[in-house]
């Protein structure tokens, strides 16, 4: 018997977008194979790795513990969505540039969704709560120290772009 | 690890879905999926139908009043933590609540989820239970309230039947000179602790005249264990190592993968000592916040 495939209509880094897919299609998969936004990467698959971490509804979830149809009707956004309008780096992409935040680069597309909500919500972080901001990430390359350090100039950068909007207006 | 096939119903109203799991034996009820999405995908569970709860209405609630705290089903560990409401009406909710997952998981799974699934290494069990609280279910045959200590039967197992949906639970509030505690030991903050203490101690006319602890990740329910003697002669290093003793004489630690028996007991010995000792200071001192784990 054929499996039922379900409509799904979900905004995806503010385009809509339209997919039929079984229940059991994990949120992941829909992103990366129905979708091919491939920057969403799946590491463990089962909630502890943190690097499929996308936002729903502005909150970072683990895609791969939603089911794509539980998806249907919220707002996502993924890696491929916070760069600038201008194709732009964004200012947690340019800290971790900055910052030598990433090696290999598997665990980053999960780092730069979950420090994007994490500085919205607390924009200037101390050490300790830049730390904890990440607790729920593994990289096994970096040793964490430089991507705290990004987490830390990625509050400069944003809070001196607020600094610029403002000269701007005076 | 791809789930097995599974067929997807999402109901609106809760009479639709009692009636979708009163006729379908091998459904099983979605929420947060933090817990029972991983089950699918390691194919642990596979389920034939699974009934997505998110969209029943007027389930998420955190609502505090001079009894207690009442927890929607659909209310996240997140919005049961930001609730200055609930943290002032009984603290241990909140304080427990913060050693639950990461920030990430706590953002989708829901507190009466963990409370269903009923992991004894789960932190919120072991709270409902050391404070007496409860859970209202429904079915399509009516609703029940079942009391904490009903709800937990074994490892991963609640006493909820196949076609019942949790609907809120219940945790009463802090009563008059009473202070709690939480502490647990994790190998990385957010994970699965290899022990855990929730405490709870009442003062009255400078005696203790209550003190209980709840362990997690210890035995294989979360499990009581009544502590009020040990202290009844007051708060010294004295009692409170002996309170420890007296916890261990009515535990058993197990050995896992994450950590020996002799380890564990340890944990306990000196976990039990600390939390109790807060939530003493916790009772006797005019209710300030008590620290954060
Ligand atoms: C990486 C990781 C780390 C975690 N660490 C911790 C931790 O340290 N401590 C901790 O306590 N938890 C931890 N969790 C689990 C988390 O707290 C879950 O959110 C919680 O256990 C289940 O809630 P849920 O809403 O996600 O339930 P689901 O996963 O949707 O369901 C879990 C089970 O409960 C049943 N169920 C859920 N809600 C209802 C309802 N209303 N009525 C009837 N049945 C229901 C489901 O059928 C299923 O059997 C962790 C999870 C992950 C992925
Ligand atoms: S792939 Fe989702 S948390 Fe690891
Ligand atoms: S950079 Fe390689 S895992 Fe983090």
């Amino acid at each position: 018997m054929p499996e039922e495939l379900h409509d799904v209509s979900l905004r995806v880094n503010g385009i809509t977008r339209e997919v039929q897919v079984p229940g059991r299609r994990l949120l992941s998969d829909a992103l990366r194979h129905d979708l091919a936004l491939t920057g969403t990467h799946v590491g463990c698959e089962h909630g502890v790795c943190g690097a499929c971490t996308v936002l729903v509804d502005g909150r970072p979830v683990r895609s791969c513990l939603m089911l794509a149809v539980s998806a249907d009707g919220t707002e996502v956004t993924t890696v491929e969505g916070l760069g600038e309008p201008d194709g732009g780096l964004g200012p947690v992409q340019q800290a971790f540039s900055e910052c030598h935040g990433l090696q290999c680069g598997f665990c980053t597309p999960g780092f730069l969704t979950t420090i994007t909500a994490g500085l919205r919500e607390n924009p200037c972080p101390t050490h300790d709560e830049a730390r904890d901001m990440i607790a729920g990430n593994l990289c096994r390359c970096t040793g964490y120290q430089n991507i705290v350090r990004a987490v830390e100039r990625a509050s400069e950068l944003i809070a001196e772009g607020d600094v610029v909007g403002e000269g701007e207006r005076a | 690890m791809k789930p097995a096939p599974f067929a997807y119903r999402r109901p609106t109203t809760l009479e639709e879905a009692l009636a979708v799991l009163a006729e379908s034996p091998d459904a099983k009820v979605l929420a947060g999926g933090q817990s029972l999405v991983p089950l699918l995908s390691m194919r642990l569970a596979a389920p034939a139908l699974l009934v997505d709860i998110n969209r029943l209405p007027d389930l998420d609630h955190v609502t505090a009043t001079a009894d207690g705290v009442r927890v929607g089903a659909l209310a996240r560990h997140a919005d049961v933590l930001a609730s200055a409401e609930a943290r002032a009406c009984q603290p241990l909710v909140a304080l427990a609540l913060g050693n639950v997952a990461h920030a990430t998981i706590r953002n989708r799974g829901t507190t009466v989820g963990s409370l269903v699934h009923a992991d004894a290494a789960a932190e919120m069990p072991v709270v409902l239970r050391l404070l007496g609280g409860s859970v209202d279910v429904a079915s399509a045959s009516g609703r029940r309230t079942i009391a904490a200590d009903d709800l937990f039967l074994g490892p991963l197992e609640s006493s909820l039947r196949p076609d019942e949906i949790a609907l809120e639970a219940f945790f009463p509030a802090l009563a008059p000179g009473a202070g709690v505690g939480f502490e647990e030991v994790a190998r990385r903050h957010g994970d699965y602790a290899m022990c855990g203490v929730a405490g709870l101690v009442r003062v009255a006319g400078g005696r203790v005249v209550e003190a209980r602890a709840g362990y997690l990740s210890v035995s294989d329910v979360p499990t009581v264990v009544d502590l009020t003697d040990s202290l009844a002669d007051g708060v010294t290093d004295a009692s409170l190592a002996a309170a420890g003793e007296a916890a261990l004489a009515d535990l058993d630690p197990q050995e896992d993968i994450h950590a020996a028996a002799d380890y564990r007991a340890m944990l306990v010995r000196h976990l039990t000592g600390r939390v109790l000792r807060a939530a003493h200071a916790h009772a006797t001192d005019e209710r300030g916040e008590p620290d954060h784990a």
